[in-house]
């Protein structure tokens, strides 16, 4: 996983609430075993009209959009299925970092797994940064828990151990394996009914 | 102070670190399925590492399978995702019950059914409806792929503990009124997002009197209301039910002793209680594109207050003001492990016996198992649905997420007995309308939803 401390970047704005992950990444690109390659479906029926060709209103076809690293969006965001497609396919599109208002549980913890930082701001500070011009950049300090933006400091909240996650980037299997003798002891003391 | 079922159920299962951050819980059953797990499978091969407890996994396929003829899977990609499914089991040393294996069915009917879910476990699948094994007392919930591979290999996943949420359900259900309307009616009532953040219990008389169907329908839909977890404390029904089946603790007595200790002390160590009183409750269906989007039978259509309900009136094509038995139906589809068990197949069969679909309606019926479709056969239920003209389909999750071959044609309104109304979820455009089994059934005969409390109307 690659690690996350300070990312400076531009915004995209979709500002509706209750983004499900059905919208983000359709079902019928689920097919695929691997974790790469789904940034090309990425809101796929959002993003293409029925003949085929990109919707020139949807925002994530504006060619002054293609650099943004920072998703800005409303409440709920990634609601729904459990597919970590949906980070995946966000990951693989180039965000690096989401703002929203709220986030489904298992979306968040999906985020945690594939360094997309998510963040949770007021709708105040997100309808700022839907403002701001496609080239205009925000600072997103993790280890400060902060983002910068003009003249203005927002405040994050984050659990501190996911946090040293997204700094030092590592692989959640290696750590817990280092625990293999709490396991074990566990295990013993699981009652079994035969 | 005393704990909640949650609480106890948690406190069982850590095996390391403090309250307050995450903690590496131990996962007692993982149901694995073949579209979230091949990335998973092969991180273990890429790092060289082995299936931690085989024998606390178990896989089947679902999502992928073709209703009509299952042994005929055109599509190359689905073909190649339960192949891989196959091929991993067979590596890695995991049971699977497979392609027409009498055991195959939707991930979330097959446990229960075969004793798997128990009460006391966590239960772990990396599918957002795990939710539903909660309805035995256990901790049971969604993950993603990178934390199936976490559980495939450690047989733990780091969680941090969520707060709890008390749902009271009392009062008295009219006849016409199912498990299905009391958990639309409260995501409606409190939004898709309630419940985030929170394990739910539900409790109450009525929790008491449901079946173990009817509290897997209520427990299954709690993710619908942003609850990674529903849960509902085990009791005789559920010991009941338990007995017998296939991978129930041989030793049920004693199991059941050890269940008997997962309650909640007092309502009032909850975090949060919601009260609901069911007794002037209508069965509900959808008009919109999110699960919250419903209305009472008897309601009309909101109007447009935001932009999101414009945007849902938009891909429904219809309008506020309109009354719910107005909205047209051209589709049902009764199955998904909302509403797929045999209980409700037998609900729908009982509206349809003796009736016809209307003309314009075509009817899919979709067992969640192998072995509910051959119990509903037995029952001679297949028939009825035939001659009512509707289609009497092989198990899998079919038109419930449309990942194979099963698509309701764009712009057609389906009733649907599954659980989620989102855009293009049962093919592009095709618009969902979410509702119980008796309910789809005879807005199936009426060509439109109907009000099944009033008897002279079916
Ligand atoms: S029936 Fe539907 S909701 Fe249930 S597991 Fe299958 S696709 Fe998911």
């Amino acid at each position: 996983m690659e690690a996350i401390k300070i990312h400076k970047g531009t915004t995209l704005p979709l500002m509706n609430n209750n983004i499900d992950t059905d919208q983000i990444i359709p079902k019928q690109f689920l097919k695929n075993i691997l974790k790469v390659g789904y940034g090309n479906h990425l809101f796929h029926d959002w993003r293409f009209l029925d003949n085929g060709s990109p919707n020139p209103k949807f925002i994530l076809n504006r060619p002054e959009y293609k650099d943004a690293t920072i998703l800005i969006t409303g409440d709920n965001f990634g609601c729904g299925s459990s597919r970590e497609h949906a980070a995946w396919a966000l990951k693989d599109w180039g965000f690096k970092i989401i703002i929203a208002g709220s986030y489904s549980d298992i979306f968040f913890m999906n985020c945690t797994k594939n360094g997309i930082l998510p963040i949770v701001l007021p709708q105040i500070a997100r309808e700022k940064f839907a403002q701001l011009a496609s080239n205009d950049e925000i600072t997103v300090s993790l280890l400060h828990q902060k983002v910068i933006c003009h003249d203005r400091i927002y405040s994050f909240d984050i659990d501190p151990t996911w946090k040293q996650k997204f700094i030092d980037g590592i692989d959640d299997i290696e750590l817990t394996l280092k625990q293999e003798h709490k396991i074990q002891s566990f295990e013993k003391s699981i009652p079994i009914f035969e | 102070m005393g704990r909640t079922l949650f609480d106890k159920l948690w406190e069982k299962h850590v095996v390391s670190g403090k309250n307050g951050e995450p903690q590496l819980i131990y996962v007692d059953l993982h149901l694995v399925h073949e579209v979230t797990s091949p990335q998973a499978f092969e991180g273990l091969r890429t790092n060289q590492r082995a299936v931690r407890r085989p024998n606390r996994t178990f896989a089947t396929m679902d999502h992928n399978v073709p209703t009509k003829d299952i042994f005929n899977i055109k599509d190359q990609i689905s073909r190649k995702q339960i192949e891989t499914l196959q091929e991993n089991c067979k590596e890695f040393g995991i049971r699977l019950a497979d392609m027409g294996n009498e055991n195959q069915g939707i991930v979330h009917i097959i446990g229960p059914q075969l004793g798997l879910t128990q009460p006391g476990q966590v239960v772990v699948c990396g599918d957002s409806h795990t939710a539903t094994h909660g309805a035995f007392g256990s901790i049971a919930f969604g993950i993603g792929t990178s934390e199936v591979e976490h559980v495939l290999a450690t047989q733990t996943i780091w969680q941090l503990k969520p707060k709890t949420m008390g749902i009271h359900l009392h009062g008295n259900l009219q006849t016409g009124v199912a498990a299905k309307d009391i958990i639309m009616a409260l995501i409606a009532q409190n939004g898709v997002d309630f419940g985030t953040g929170y394990a739910i219990e539900f409790y109450g008389d009525i929790i008491e009197q449901l079946s173990m169907e009817n509290r897997m329908t209520i427990c299954n839909m709690a993710i619908e209301g942003g609850a990674k977890m529903g849960m509902v404390k085990p009791d005789q029904t559920t010991f009941e039910y338990l007995k017998y089946r296939e991978y129930a603790p041989k030793n049920i007595e004693k199991a059941i002793e050890y269940w008997k200790q997962f309650f909640t002390d007092n309502i009032s160590d909850y975090d949060t209680i919601i009260e609901f009183d069911v007794s002037s409750l209508a069965p509900y269906v959808s008009w919109g594109t999110n699960p919250s989007m419903a209305v009472p039978i008897n309601g009309i259509l909101p109007k447009i207050s935001n932009i999101n309900i414009q945007l849902a009136y938009d891909y429904m094509g219809l309008k506020p003001a309109i009354k719910a038995t107005e909205i047209p139906i051209q589709w049902i589809f009764i199955g998904s492990c909302t509403n797929g068990r045999l209980s409700d197949i037998k609900e729908a069969a009982k509206i349809m016996n003796g009736k016809h679909i209307a003309k314009s309606v075509t009817a899919w019926i979709v067992p969640g198992s192998r072995t509910i479709k051959h119990e509903a056969e037995k029952l001679g239920l297949d028939k009825i649905f035939k001659d009512a003209g509707c289609e009497w389909r092989d198990p899998g999750c079919s038109a419930c997420l449309a990942m194979n071959p099963d698509k309701i044609p764009a712009g057609i309104h389906c009733a649907s007995t599954t659980n989620r109304n989102f855009e293009g979820r049962q093919g592009k455009d095709a618009r969902t309308h979410l509702a119980s089994p008796a309910m789809v059934a005879a807005a199936a005969i009426h060509g439109h939803f109907i009000d099944i409390r009033q008897k002279e109307v079916i």
